[in-house]
């Protein structure tokens, strides 16, 4: 399909937020700096369970400048619990541990001072009597009869189980001619961005108002935070023009921001919150998905998939979070981009006492997406089918769209066949795979990586209602308003702050694309959340589409409110009028126009000149329901989960160290297909980190807890996120399927490369250690892992042949 | 708490002050001076965020006090542009090449590649991820990073005057 030429839409432009940043001008929450503001720092559990029988604050509070000390008993009386995405009354979360510490890093205790240094030392002499009593790391054993239990209250460690059943699984299995099944293995990490969370609140007694500057990234975090500290929504105001230093799903600090702004309401003064970077990662509650996939499939002789079986335990650390939620959004996927007939799905969600979870970009698909290229891997292996060939011929085809996946999803468009072929095309397939015959042959271990995966975007909530009958939140909207001055020139709002994606642009390029105005001269502001209409963020990949829509939508109206202008003065039909650049004419007579300079005249000072009934001045605004959203699941649990889905196919080289175990990835393609581009550099820049982001989970990320439940990854130094060094030069061959769905053609694209790479990683190692007779099905695949089962195999010139 | 004195030189300009021997440069220049521009993502000397010039030559201003620093000709992100409200030929090419995407480790990363170009305007591709090896980035897998570098490069050897811009 080719592509629609469009004004700006799709061309290389320079992102209107870069300029900021280079000038070292960006306006992050930690750049704030308000009149008497007062630091906070945190008291943390060094057990990963323990009783926590008092608390001396009595020699932190004598420390000069020292403010307040916090606990949690204290705070749990003020505030309401946070909300968690399941019916788990019991299961009860506040900011500080209350009465019992859940895991290592758990914050016990807040100290407030004037600074920051300050309220470190005094941290330091918080006294807190703790009682240690058992606790449990592993998931599995979690769920034994006699496990200690993390939450007592609730009565057991298990928080959510559910198995699907979607399809005649049981007689495909039956039926079927081959079946296999394996054990996969998705260790904790997370997306880590390099500015940890912080907030500043600050309260005014006069006006009864919390504003709110934060580095967040969460949908209804003005209305979460406004019913925990028992405020009315319109007590609270967040400050979306804070820029966000890199979230990718976990800044949603709620919990840092309900202890800063109940502080701010009592101590009357500004209070700021921002981790350091053990806080971070300890304490911060931003670990991801930590999961055990057990995959059963069933196929044909010719390797045709006809039924899978996928049972995912996550270990959602502490407290629920958002983890139990992140086994619902795949269903909107569970088949990846294949033909597969019927599906059963259990998702099981275990509580431990590890740091709580937090949304991590994809929500859960980049470890389904690794079990299920692992999966296609393996029946290939199996059936010793190539492995590209078995793709083929189980990924639905572009004549098959819309196509109705087992669980309820409807994927939109697509051409997986030509994306793969052209990531093959542009890798040199044939030629990688002599490559590779060479290296072998000089004794190397080289793997080739194939991975098809979906980016499902467009962000809904519906698995909140699949995994919570009791939420019937069917609606997940975005909006924008748009207005011209009586200068001419056009402002737009958008609702939500912005971490990286660029907004700024891609609201400037869709108005401008519609007004046909120039996108540098549009600004786009982000509104406070009094003045903001309703958003749900940038979350589930959905900014382009959702945001996109939205600007599109408030743009159409202001064009349709000029043209009515116009028609009314030149005494026409719109339908006879032709639209230029923002000016109108006759398209028999052109001659016979009316400028944007005059109908902005006209809308904001001519009231005599406008239709009747028309209101002066010139806005919109336009609010949207995600589309095909708003259904609630059946008894059955299908539903539609994200409208859009988006396809990447990777290709990548790799050789792999006997000695040290290390993997060195050579040559990466990546064909990617996600419908119209609003803005190629800031698509592909999400994919390329998204990938990076994706090696780091498949090779050196992970968040690593010891026999004793102390995490062993908590900074930089042993949480390795990779460098340019590691990451190598990745091509990216982009392929165009419009969505019928959307403004412009456009899907999703923030979660790209994220969603492949991994699958992709693992499939190299796995083709490389084939040659061994090995194999590995646990990600990270560290060094230290793959040197350890390299070292338990003899090389094969040592074997005896 | 001991406090010092200490001078030295921000950006061209000279600044004295006194403050806690226990005071990094990264925070004195952020809450001391405002110079807010450079960031602090780890504080343990791993993540590049907090990258200033120091003589010439970047250094972590994490894992430096600023009493370390007396006498020292400073530059941050916010001394690489010419002139206020312009950007240096780097700066721009990371707008142009979209190096950055939220924009955290961007000064670091800018001050990494400004040492780098001071040294030559001809490096080569591993040049360039060597020089920005030490800077961590979350959002873009650098690939734009190395184009916006190598951009830069080829801008001011196009240029008869190499260097303009810098300083
Ligand atoms: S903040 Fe200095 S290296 Fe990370
Ligand atoms: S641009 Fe976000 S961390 Fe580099």
């Amino acid at each position: 399909m080719t592509e629609p030429a469009f004004r700006y839409i799709g061309r290389k432009r320079r992102p209107k937020e870069d300029r900021r940043f280079v000038a070292g001008a960006g306006r992050f929450v930690a750049d704030l700096a308000l009149p008497d503001m007062l630091h906070v720092a945190l008291v943390a559990s060094p057990y990963p369970a323990a009783r926590i029988r008092a608390i001396d604050t009595g020699a932190a509070l004598a420390l000069p400048g020292v403010r307040a000390v916090l606990t949690g008993e204290d705070l749990a009386q003020a505030t309401d619990a946070l909300l968690s995405g399941l019916d788990i009354p019991k299961v009860r979360r506040f900011p500080l541990a209350v009465g019992r510490a859940r895991y290592v890093g758990e914050w016990v205790a807040a100290v407030v001072a004037e600074t920051r240094a300050i309220a470190e030392d005094a941290a330091e002499l918080v006294d807190v009597d703790y009682e240690p009593l058992p606790f449990v790391i592993d998931p599995e054993a979690a769920l034994l009869p006699d496990a200690p239990l993390v939450h007592p209250e609730h009565g057991s460690n298990l928080l959510y189980r559910r198995t699907f059943t979607w399809g005649a699984v049981a007689q495909d299995f039956a039926a079927a001619e081959h079946s296999l099944s394996f054990r996969a293995r998705w260790h904790r990490s997370a997306t880590v961005p390099i500015e940890t969370f912080g907030v500043i609140a600050s309260w005014d007694a006069q006006a009864r108002l919390l504003d709110v500057w934060a580095s967040i990234q969460m949908p209804k975090y003005p209305d979460q935070l406004a019913r925990a500290l028992r405020l009315p929504g319109n007590a609270v105001r967040v400050h979306f023009d804070v820029d966000v230093g890199g979230a990718y799903g976990v800044k949603r600090g709620i919990k840092h921001s309900v202890l800063a702004g109940y502080l701010a309401c009592k101590l009357g003064a500004p209070v700021r919150l921002i981790e350091d970077r053990l806080e971070n990662m300890r304490g911060g509650d931003a670990h991801g998905p930590d999961r055990i996939f057990d995959v059963a499939v069933a196929f044909t002789g010719e390797g045709v998939v006809r039924s899978l079986r996928l049972r995912a335990l996550d270990d959602a650390g502490a407290y629920a979070g958002r983890a139990p939620l992140q086994l619902g959004k795949p269903v909107g996927a569970i088949v990846g981009p294949y033909r597969i007939a019927s599906v059963e799905y259990e998702a099981i969600s275990v509580t431990t006492n590890k740091t709580v979870q937090e949304a991590v970009r994809g929500f859960g698909q980049s470890p389904t997406n690794f079990a299920l290229e692992t999966m296609m891997d393996r029946v290939a292996c199996a059936l010793g089918i190539d492995r590209v060939e078995l793709r083929r011929r189980n990924l639905i085809a572009r004549d098959e769209f819309p196509y109705t996946i087992p669980s309820g999803s409807t994927y939109d468009s697509g051409d997986y066949h030509a994306v793969l072929a052209k990531a093959l095309d542009a890798v040199g397939y044939d030629a990688l795979v002599a490559r590779r015959a060479a290296a072998r042959a000089a004794g190397k271990l080289a793997g080739i990586g194939i991975a098809c995966c979906l980016e499902p975007s467009g962000g809904n909530s519906a698995f909140e209602p699949l995994f919570n009958p009791k939420n019937e939140t069917t609606t997940w909207m975005e909006s924008c308003s748009v207005k011209v001055d009586l200068s001419g020139t056009i402002t737009a709002a958008m609702a939500t702050s912005s971490s990286g994606q660029g907004h700024e642009t891609l609201v400037a390029t869709v108005i401008g694309e519609v007004l046909e105005r120039d996108p540098e001269t549009i600004r786009v502001v982000h509104s406070d959340s009094l003045a903001a209409l309703p958003s749900n963020s940038a979350v589930g990949s959905r900014m382009a589409i959702m945001l996109g829509g939205a600007a599109a939508g408030a743009a159409r109206a202001l064009k349709a409110t000029l043209l009515a202008i116009a028609a009314h003065n030149l005494g026409a039909d719109t339908a006879v009028l032709d639209w230029r650049e923002g000016g109108v004419r006759l398209s028999a007579d052109p001659s016979r126009a009316l400028s944007w300079e005059a109908l902005v005249e006209i809308a904001h000072r001519k009231f005599h000149l406008l239709p009747p009934g028309m209101a002066p001045g010139l806005q919109a605004m336009h609010v949207w329901e995600v589309p095909t959203g708003g259904g609630l699941p059946s008894a059955d649990g299908r539903i539609q989960m994200y409208p859009c889905y988006a396809f990447e196919a990777h290709v990548v080289y790799a050789e792999l160290d006997r000695d040290t175990g290390q993997v060195a990835l050579g040559t990466y393609v990546i064909g990617h297909d996600c419908g119209t581009m609003i803005n190629p550099d800031i698509v592909h820049g999400m994919t390329y980190g998204g990938a990076a982001h994706g090696i780091g989970a498949a090779l050196y990320e992970r968040f690593r807890y010891d026999a004793n439940g102390q995490l062993v990854s908590g900074s930089f130094m042993d949480y390795l996120i990779p460098s340019a060094h590691e990451v190598p030069n990745i091509t990216i061959v982009d392929h165009y399927t419009p969505s019928p769905l959307t403004a412009f053609g456009q899907k999703g694209s923030g979660e790209a490369g994220y969603l492949g790479a991994p699958a992709a990683l693992a499939s190299a190692v796995n083709d490389a250690l084939a040659t061994l007779g090995l194999g590995v099905a646990e990600l990270p695949m560290s060094a230290s892992a793959l040197g350890e089962l390299l070292a338990a195999t003899a090389r094969p010139e040592e074997k005896a042949p | 708490m001991s406090e010092h004195d200490v001078t030295l030189t921000v950006n061209g300009r000279r600044r004295r002050a006194r403050v806690p021997a226990r005071l990094t440069l990264v925070d004195f220049l952020r809450e001391h001076l405002r110079l807010t521009g450079t960031h602090a993502g780890c504080e343990h000397g791993v993540c590049g965020a907090c990258s200033v010039l120091l003589d010439g030559r970047p250094v972590r201003s994490c894992l430096i006090f600023a009493v370390q620093a007396q006498g020292a000709e400073i530059t941050t992100v916010e001394g690489l542009a010419p002139e206020p409200g312009a950007l240096s030929v780097l700066q721009d090419s990371f707008c142009e090449a979209h190096g950055l995407q939220c924009g955290f480790c961007t000064p670091g990363m800018l001050i990494a590649a400004e040492a780098l170009l001071r040294t030559t305007l001809s490096p080569s591709e591993a040049e360039i991820r060597d020089a920005i090896g030490g800077n961590l980035c979350r959002c873009t897998g650098y690939k734009q990073i190395v184009d916006a570098v190598r951009l830069a490069a080829e801008r001011l050897r196009g240029s008869n005057l190499a260097g303009a811009g810098h300083d």
